[in-house]
């Protein structure tokens, strides 16, 4: 035990004397945390647009002004003619050219309609596809206050309810999601890293021909990272409480224990992934471009799963990080009990076990 | 030159002797490309709605019907009890409720109003906000075809209304594929060039075999030429694969000119390269040099506006952004393949880069030491 004890030791000194280290286990969370609270929203702001006032009337102008003053758009330049607009999108700047046709005013009085056209820089599609959204929102407030009483007969008013989110902070996505992907991350690369490390360097050996049992080594290896990353599970909570305002509406314990069950899942697959290679780089590359894109990208995340092709709706429910997901959510928002989150439970539980056995199965105690 | 190339011939017999490195270059690209392109979308499709509808008049099943036939909704289940659509909502077996009260088609005819309610799951703010969007285009023109409908019976005046076209001008569709294409390719190509040659150097420095090179006569700028030249490319041939693939796969053209994209592409790699071999100067061991690289291309690519645009990110993102290699690449790649932006439009990018490019390349070179 005692011997044990000392392994142990000596694998948190190789992670504490190592700075880089150091900013993977505790910068990468923090900055990612305030990157996707702060940098990656989808809230737009600043969008330069270009107005072409083919009227300039006191109907188009009020409408240009209110597009402005809704703090979205600033306008870059004003432009004469349809044959810029082409231009101007090369160039880069503007997103989005508002037209408005000649005899504005006058036609919406006389004919009680006005044609406005919006050109949107397509090339990126979701912005192009909000900005339009907003704009004509505004276009529509607009009209709807100068009708003022005048307005439609029979109306059919919805109200919605934005359940878990009143106030539609994309904070309760992307706490769920960092999380899902830091302890994967820090599990499964940290731990096949280090191990393959070893056998890179021939120390391997040292450590297998000492008293120490290859399970004792294993079990040795992980259990710094699992104390680390518990700390980071830690540290992504309280971020997200106190600088967020992420609620966590259900069993603190509950969270704990799956992040515990998480982390064991992710420590496992670490291990299977360094009984498989044989260089540091080639643990890496696995544990990085194969877990981390897809956990970015297939786990819900930041795209909705429903919203994929069927294939891939399948491949992602064979990413772990996915159900994690689901039992954060349903824990910390919904406020839901373990009744309804056992089945993904039972997944992540069933992906360790799995991984573990493959591990047992391909681990060599003797050299080659 | 001749020991340039030697050294050159020397890293690419080492690049490929490690069996990694081939399906790294070749199906990793096609497996992001597929996979990844495919999965990023926002497109909402398939939104499982509960309906509680307690009017059961000829009016409500007529919205109903409007939500079932549009391409958007699944009608999960029907049912007169709230509180069992609420728990659909909390199990996730369903994502939003159409509550329809009693009385919708009385009180719309009698008073002229009439409430209906929608409860979203939120969770998700972004998808909850383009799902509320289509119920409320599905809302208005279902009203809008009530009042047609009932116009014998109705007050005649027009309320004004201003008609708005939309264009959706490079990618009339928004498909969403032609956004992320290149946006994987930068980070093919930008993991190529920082990563791999940066590791690269920290190798033989942890594995001990640059003394060997170290005592021989070799030049240390010699040296990084040698080591530079095969990545840069193994990464400019990686960006004509993707773009071939992207073709093939997506029908995702190069609008402008391939040339401009490519001496862009060979700028931008010279200065990733000088700030991953700078990384490698001040690294010791892979482990190092990976995880440093890792935070710095996590960071750096999520900010580079890959999924969002950049202006909208607070000011001082966007100032980070002027020393973020990756925001030029992401813009450049995107301003050249999809609005077919010449080298005009593009020479402030162009330029920056020739100097970040200047600017690692000799800090990297100042670092370098031969001797340890």
């Amino acid at each position: 035990m005692k011997k044990f004890i000392g392994f142990v030791k000596k694998e948190f000194n190789h992670i504490f004397r190592d700075f880089q280290t150091m900013l993977i286990l505790f910068g990468i969370p923090v900055a990612q945390l305030l990157i996707f609270g702060y940098v990656v929203t989808n809230e737009l702001k600043d969008i330069k647009i270009a107005i072409l006032d083919q009227s300039k009337d006191d109907v188009t102008l009020e409408i240009s002004n209110k597009i402005i003053a809704s703090g979205y758009f600033i306008p870059d330049q004003n432009l004469r003619s349809i044959e810029d607009v082409d231009k101007i999108f090369r160039e880069g700047n503007v997103r989005l050219v508002v037209i408005f046709e000649p005899g504005f005013a006058k036609k919406l009085e006389r004919e009680h309609t006005a044609k406005v056209q919006l050109i949107a820089d397509a090339s990126d599609a979701n912005t192009a596809n909000l900005i339009v959204n907003y704009t004509s929102g505004i276009i529509y407030n607009y009209i709807n206050s100068i009708n003022g009483t005048n307005e439609m007969p029979l109306k059919i008013i919805p109200e919605v309810r934005m359940v878990y989110n009143e106030e539609m902070k994309g904070v309760y996505m992307f706490v769920p999601g960092t999380m899902a992907m830091i302890l994967m991350l820090i599990s499964a690369l940290m731990t096949s890293v280090s191990i393959v490390r070893e056998k890179e360097m021939g120390t391997m050996e040292v450590l297998l021909v000492s008293p120490l049992k290859p399970g004792q080594i294993i079990l040795g290896k992980v259990i710094p990272y699992v104390a680390l990353a518990f700390i980071d599970a830690v540290v992504i909570i309280a971020l997200g409480y106190w600088v967020f305002g992420m609620p966590v509406r259900g069993s603190l314990m509950l969270l704990i224990a799956e992040s515990f069950l998480y982390i064991s899942m992710a420590l496992s697959l670490g291990l299977f992934i360094s009984t498989v290679t044989n260089n540091q780089l080639a643990a890496m590359f696995i544990s990085f471009f194969a877990l981390m894109l897809p956990t970015l990208l297939l786990s819900g995340f930041i795209f909705p799963i429903e919203n994929m092709p069927l294939i891939l709706q399948w491949l992602s429910a064979l990413i772990p990080p996915r159900w994690f997901i689901v039992i954060i959510k349903n824990i910390m928002l919904k406020g839901v009990g373990f009744e309804y989150v056992w089945k993904e439970t039972l997944i992540i539980a069933l992906t360790m076990i799995g991984f573990i056995a493959l591990s047992i199965k391909k681990f060599k105690i003797r050299l080659e | 030159m001749r020991t340039i190339l030697y050294i050159i011939q020397k890293e690419f017999i080492q690049i490929f002797r490690n069996k990694m490195m081939l399906p790294f270059i070749f199906v990793y690209p096609l497996v992001q490309l597929i996979i990844l392109v495919n999965a990023a979308t926002l497109e909402m499709k398939e939104i499982d709605m509960v309906v509680v509808d307690m009017d059961f008049s000829s009016l409500s099943r007529e919205l109903t019907g409007k939500f079932k036939g549009s391409p958007f909704f699944v009608i999960e289940s029907h049912t007169t009890s709230i509180k069992e659509a609420e728990a659909k909502l909390k199990s996730g077996e369903a994502d939003i409720i159409l509550h329809i009260p009693q009385n919708f088609e009385k009180d719309l005819f009698s008073t002229g109003k009439a409430e209906i309610q929608l409860l979203a799951d939120a969770i998700n703010a972004t998808a909850a906000g383009i799902t509320n969007a289509y119920c409320s285009y599905i809302i208005a023109d279902f009203n809008k075809s009530v009042i047609s409908e009932n116009r014998n019976i109705l007050p005649l005046s027009l309320p004004k209304s201003v008609d708005i076209e939309y264009s959706y001008w490079y990618n009339s569709e928004l498909n969403y594929k032609i956004f992320m294409l290149p946006g994987i390719l930068v980070i093919l190509v930008s993991i190529i060039g920082m990563f791999l040659s940066s590791v690269n150097i920290v190798r033989e420095k942890e594995m001990g075999t640059i003394e060997q090179i170290n005592v021989t006569p070799i030049k240390k700028y010699q040296f990084i030429i040698g080591k530079m030249v095969p990545f840069w490319l193994i990464a400019m041939f990686e960006l004509g694969f993707g773009l071939i693939i992207g073709w093939i796969l997506y029908r995702v053209p190069v609008e402008g000119s391939l040339i401009t994209l490519f001496s862009f592409t060979a700028v931008y790699l010279l200065a990733l390269m000088g700030l991953g071999l700078f990384v490698s100067t001040i690294s010791h061991r892979q482990q190092q040099v990976m995880f440093i690289n890792f935070f710095f291309m996590l960071t750096f690519i999520l900010m580079s506006g890959i999924f969002t645009p950049v202006e909208s990110m607070p000011d001082w993102a966007v100032k980070v952004n002027v020393i973020n290699p990756f925001a030029y690449f992401m813009r450049v790649i995107r301003m050249v393949m999809l609005k077919g932006s010449g080298f005009q439009e593009i020479a402030y990018e162009f330029y920056a880069m020739c100097i970040y490019a200047v600017v690692t390349l000799s800090l990297s070179v100042w670092k370098y030491r031969k001797t340890t």
